[in-house]
C-alpha cells in the first residue's frame, strides 16, 4: 500500500491525473456540443420541413377544397418513409392521413410541438414513436396536421452520446493506466538516485546514480550529478592531501624550532650563544610565517578575491622588472638571467599577483639551476620571455636545471609538493602552486614543459579576462574550478 | 636591541589596538628604544585620545571594537588630523592595503610582523613631516646624490648607477640614519608588496655597496642585523 501511496504521490502521477482531468473535461463538452447541435440541426430541418408541406397543403385546400386536400395526403401518406399526415373535420374525425393516435389535445395546440404517436398501420401495442407536429387550422373549420418523426434524430443524439462515454471512460483508463506505468519508472529511477545519494550520505563517495542510457532529462541530471559528486571526490581528496601536507610541512619546521629552542636552554651558554639561538629561532618563525602567508595568498587568488584589483598593463614590462630584480641574485649564484620581451605586450590582470608568480618561477629557477650550473662549470642561463600566442599572453621561464619528468609535471604545481629530488632546497614548496593559482585566477593556466635540458614553465594568461558572469550559473563554477589545484593543469 | 640605535629625538606614539597581549607588547618596545607610547583599547578612546593627543605617529589597528581602523582614519583626516597613521591589518593582502591607504592611511603593515619591521616604518613616519623631500641634493659623510642630475659623487669620485641602483641608494639616504627594512625597500624602490622567497634585496644592496663603499676607508652603507639597512655617516 505503501508502495501504491508512493506511488499515487509522485509528480508524473499527479500531473498525469491533472492532464486526464482536463482532457476528459474538455473531450465531454466538445461531444455534448456537438450532439445538441446536431440535435437542433434536425429539430430546425425539420421545422423547415413541415412548414413547407403545411403551406403547400393550405394552397391546395384553398384551390381545390376539403376532397383535393384528402386526395393529396392520402397518397402522400402512402409513400414509404413518408411524413405524418392528419387531416379533421372540426369536430376532430379523421378525413385522410397515416396517424393512428395522438395524445389526446395536440390537435387544438397551435405552434410546433413534439409529441409521441402512432401510425395508422400499426397496431395498439406497437411502440410510440416522437414527431414534431404543426397544426394548421385551415378555414371552415378543418385542421391539417403535418409531422416529422424524429426516431432518427433521438438515435443519433443517443450513438453520439454512447460514443462520447465511452471514449471519456477510454481515456481516463488508459491515461491512469499511462500515469501509473510512467510515475512507476519514474519512481523507481528516482529511488535508484535517492539510494546512491544515501550511500553518499552514508560517506561513501565513490557511489555514482545510474544512467539509464535514453538521454532523457532524468539522464541528463544523472549524468550532471555524478559529474558533480566525480567534482566533490576530487576536491575532497584534493583537501586531504593539501592538509596532510600542511600538517607535514608545518610540523617539521616548528619542531625544529622547538628542538633548538629547547637545546638553547639545556646548554647554558654565554649570551651571545643565547642571543644567536634566538636570532635562529626569529628567522625560522619568519620563515614559517612566510609559508603562511603564501598559502593565505593562493587560497585568496582561488577564491577569486583577488578580482577587483585587475589593471591594463605591459606585461613585457612587468617581466624586465622581475628580471631586474632576480639579475643580481642570478648573477650571484653563477647564472646569467636574460629576459627577452621585445614588445609591449598588453594584458588586463592583478598585477601584483602575476609579478609575483613570475617571481615565484624566477625563483625556483635559479634554484635549481644554480647546483647544476655550478656542477658543470658551465655559464648556464635563465631565460624570462613575454610574448603573445594567439589570444594568450604567454609568460615563461626557462632554466638548465634538473627538470620536472613528465610524469611528475602535474603534481609539481600541487600545493607543498616537493618533489623528492628537491627535498634538499630550501623552500615552502609553494611557489609553483602559487603560480597555477594566479594563472586560473586570470582564467588562465601554467603549463610545465621540457625544455631539454631543464624546465620551462609558462603562464598562459588569456588577454581578456574572462568576465565573471554573475547571473549564469557557470560564475560559481569559476572559484570552484579555481580550487581544485590538481585538475588545473594538465600534463603538457 | 644593542645593535639599533637610538635616536636622541623621541616619539610620541598612539597605539590604537583591542589585543590586549599585542598591544602591550608594541607599548613596551616602543618605551625600551626610547620612545612615549599610550595605548587605546576601542576605536572610540582611540579616536578621543588622537584627536587630543599631540601624537607623532598613530598605530591603528583595522578591527576595533566600537569603532573601525579606517573610519577613525576617516574621521581624523576629516578634523584636518594630519599625524601619520600606520594601519596594523590581519588582513595582509594587496587590496586591503589598497583600501587602508585610500582611506587616509600612510603605512600598512600586515600581522604578524616583527617589531624592527614595525620601528622602522614608524621612525620613517614620524620624520616625513620634516622630511627631505624638498632637498635636491643628499648627502650623507662625502657621499652626495644629485636628484636631478641624477648623478653620484662619492669624494670626487663620481659613481655610476643603474637606474635602479640610483632609486635605492635614493630612498636610503633619505632616510640617512633610520633604518630602511629589506620590506620597505621591496615597496617603495620595487613597488612589490609580496615576500620573494629568497632575499633578493640582499644582493642589490651588496652590489650597491661594492659600488659605493668599496676602496673606501669609511663604510656608508650598513646592515642592522635583524632589521635591515642603514646609511649613516659614522662621525655623525
Amino acid at each position: 500500500m505503501s508502495a501504491l501511496g508512493k506511488l499515487f504521490r509522485t509528480t508524473a502521477f499527479k500531473l498525469t491525473l491533472a492532464y486526464l482531468v482536463v482532457f476528459a473535461l474538455f473531450a465531454a463538452f466538445l461531444l455534448g456540443y456537438f450532439a445538441l447541435n446536431t440535435r437542433r440541426l434536425f429539430t430546425e430541418q425539420a421545422t423547415q420541413a413541415v412548414d413547407i408541406e403545411i403551406a403547400g397543403l393550405s394552397d391546395q385546400f384553398n384551390s381545390a377544397g376539403i376532397r383535393r386536400l384528402t386526395q393529396v395526403v392520402d397518397a402522400r401518406s402512402r409513400r414509404p418513409g413518408s411524413n405524418l399526415y392528419l387531416v379533421t373535420t372540426p369536430n376532430g374525425d379523421g378525413l385522410a392521413g397515416n396517424v393512428g393516435s395522438l395524445p389526446t389535445g395536440v390537435l387544438e395546440k397551435p405552434g410546433l410541438t413534439e409529441t409521441i404517436y402512432r401510425r395508422i398501420e400499426e397496431g395498439e401495442t406497437a411502440e410510440l414513436h416522437r414527431a414534431l407536429v404543426r397544426v394548421a387550422q385551415l378555414p371552415s373549420g378543418f385542421k391539417l396536421l403535418v409531422g416529422r418523426d424524429l426516431d432518427e434524430r433521438d438515435r443519433l443524439y443517443d450513438v453520439v452520446l454512447d460514443a462520447g462515454k465511452w471514449s471519456t471512460a477510454a481515456v481516463i483508463v488508459l491515461g491512469l493506466i499511462g500515469g501509473f506505468f510512467v510515475a512507476r519508472r519514474v519512481l523507481r529511477r528516482v529511488d535508484a538516485m535517492t539510494e546512491t545519494t544515501r550511500t553518499i550520505m552514508g560517506g561513501d563517495l565513490s557511489g555514482r546514480i545510474p544512467v539509464a542510457g535514453s538521454g532523457d532529462e532524468l539522464d541528463r541530471l544523472a549524468h550532471n550529478l555524478n559529474e558533480m559528486l566525480d567534482r566533490i571526490e576530487a576536491l575532497m581528496r584534493g583537501l586531504k592531501e593539501v592538509s596532510d601536507n600542511i600538517a607535514h610541512d608545518l610540523k617539521t619546521p616548528l619542531t625544529r624550532l622547538r628542538n633548538r629552542a629547547e637545546e638553547a636552554l639545556r646548554i647554558s651558554g654565554s649570551e651571545a650563544e643565547y642571543r644567536a639561538a634566538l636570532e635562529t629561532t626569529i628567522e625560522e618563525s619568519d620563515s614559517l610565517i612566510k609559508t603562511f602567508n603564501a598559502l593565505l595568498m593562493i587560497a585568496r587568488a582561488e577564491s577569486g578575491h583577488a578580482r577587483g584589483n585587475m589593471i591594463d598593463f605591459d606585461a613585457a614590462e612587468a617581466a624586465r622588472d622581475i628580471g631586474e630584480l632576480y639579475e643580481p641574485l642570478a648573477d650571484e649564484q653563477g647564472l646569467s638571467l636574460d629576459v627577452e620581451a621585445p614588445a609591449a605586450v598588453p594584458l588586463h590582470g592583478n598585477r601584483e599577483l602575476i609579478s609575483q608568480a613570475l617571481a615565484n618561477l624566477v625563483d625556483n629557477a635559479i634554484k635549481y639551476a644554480a647546483p647544476a650550473a655550478k656542477a658543470n662549470g658551465e655559464p648556464s642561463a635563465v631565460t624570462v620571455t613575454a610574448g603573445t600566442e594567439g589570444d594568450n599572453v604567454l609568460l615563461s621561464v626557462a632554466d638548465r636545471g634538473p627538470g620536472i619528468p613528465e610524469a611528475d609535471r602535474a603534481r609539481a604545481v600541487e600545493r607543498f609538493v616537493r618533489l623528492e629530488k628537491s627535498r634538499s632546497i630550501p623552500g615552502s614548496g609553494l611557489g609553483l602552486s602559487l603560480a597555477a593559482a594566479v594563472a586560473r585566477l586570470h582564467g588562465g593556466e601554467l603549463r610545465l614543459e621540457d625544455n631539454a635540458p631543464g624546465l620551462r614553465a609558462v603562464l598562459v594568461l588569456p588577454r581578456l579576462l574572462p568576465l565573471p558572469q554573475p547571473a549564469i550559473s557557470s560564475a560559481p563554477a569559476e572559484p570552484a574550478e579555481a580550487a581544485m589545484p590538481q585538475s588545473g593543469t594538465a600534463p603538457a | 636591541m644593542s645593535d639599533h640605535v637610538v635616536h636622541s629625538d623621541t616619539m610620541r606614539i598612539l597605539i590604537i589596538e583591542d589585543d590586549r597581549d599585542a598591544a602591550d607588547y608594541i607599548v613596551r618596545a616602543f618605551r625600551e628604544t626610547g620612545h612615549v607610547a599610550d595605548h587605546a583599547a576601542d576605536g572610540e578612546e582611540g579616536l578621543a585620545m588622537a584627536l587630543d593627543g599631540d601624537y607623532d605617529v598613530l598605530i591603528v589597528d583595522r578591527m576595533l571594537p566600537k569603532r573601525d581602523g579606517l573610519s577613525v582614519i576617516g574621521e581624523l583626516r576629516a578634523k584636518k588630523v594630519e599625524t601619520p597613521v600606520l594601519i596594523l591589518s590581519a588582513l595582509g593582502q594587496v587590496d586591503d592595503r589598497v583600501k587602508g591607504l585610500r582611506a587616509g592611511g600612510d603605512d600598512y603593515l600586515p600581522k604578524p610582523y616583527s617589531f624592527s619591521e614595525l620601528l622602522a616604518r614608524v621612525e620613517v613616519l614620524a620624520r616625513r613631516r620634516g622630511g627631505r623631500n624638498e632637498e635636491t641634493v643628499y648627502r650623507v659623510g662625502d657621499l652626495e646624490l644629485d636628484r636631478l642630475s641624477h648623478r653620484v659623487m662619492r669624494g670626487t669620485e663620481e659613481v655610476v648607477l643603474q637606474p635602479r641602483e640610483f632609486r635605492l641608494l635614493e630612498y636610503l639616504m633619505k632616510h640617512a640614519g633610520q633604518v630602511v627594512t629589506r620590506t620597505m625597500l621591496l615597496e617603495n624602490v620595487w613597488d612589490y608588496h609580496f615576500d620573494p622567497q629568497t632575499n633578493v634585496i640582499d644582493v642589490h644592496i651588496s652590489r650597491l655597496r661594492s659600488k659605493i663603499d668599496k676602496g673606501f676607508a669609511q663604510p656608508l652603507l650598513h646592515t642592522v642585523r635583524g632589521a635591515g639597512y642603514m646609511i649613516r655617516d659614522n662621525i655623525r
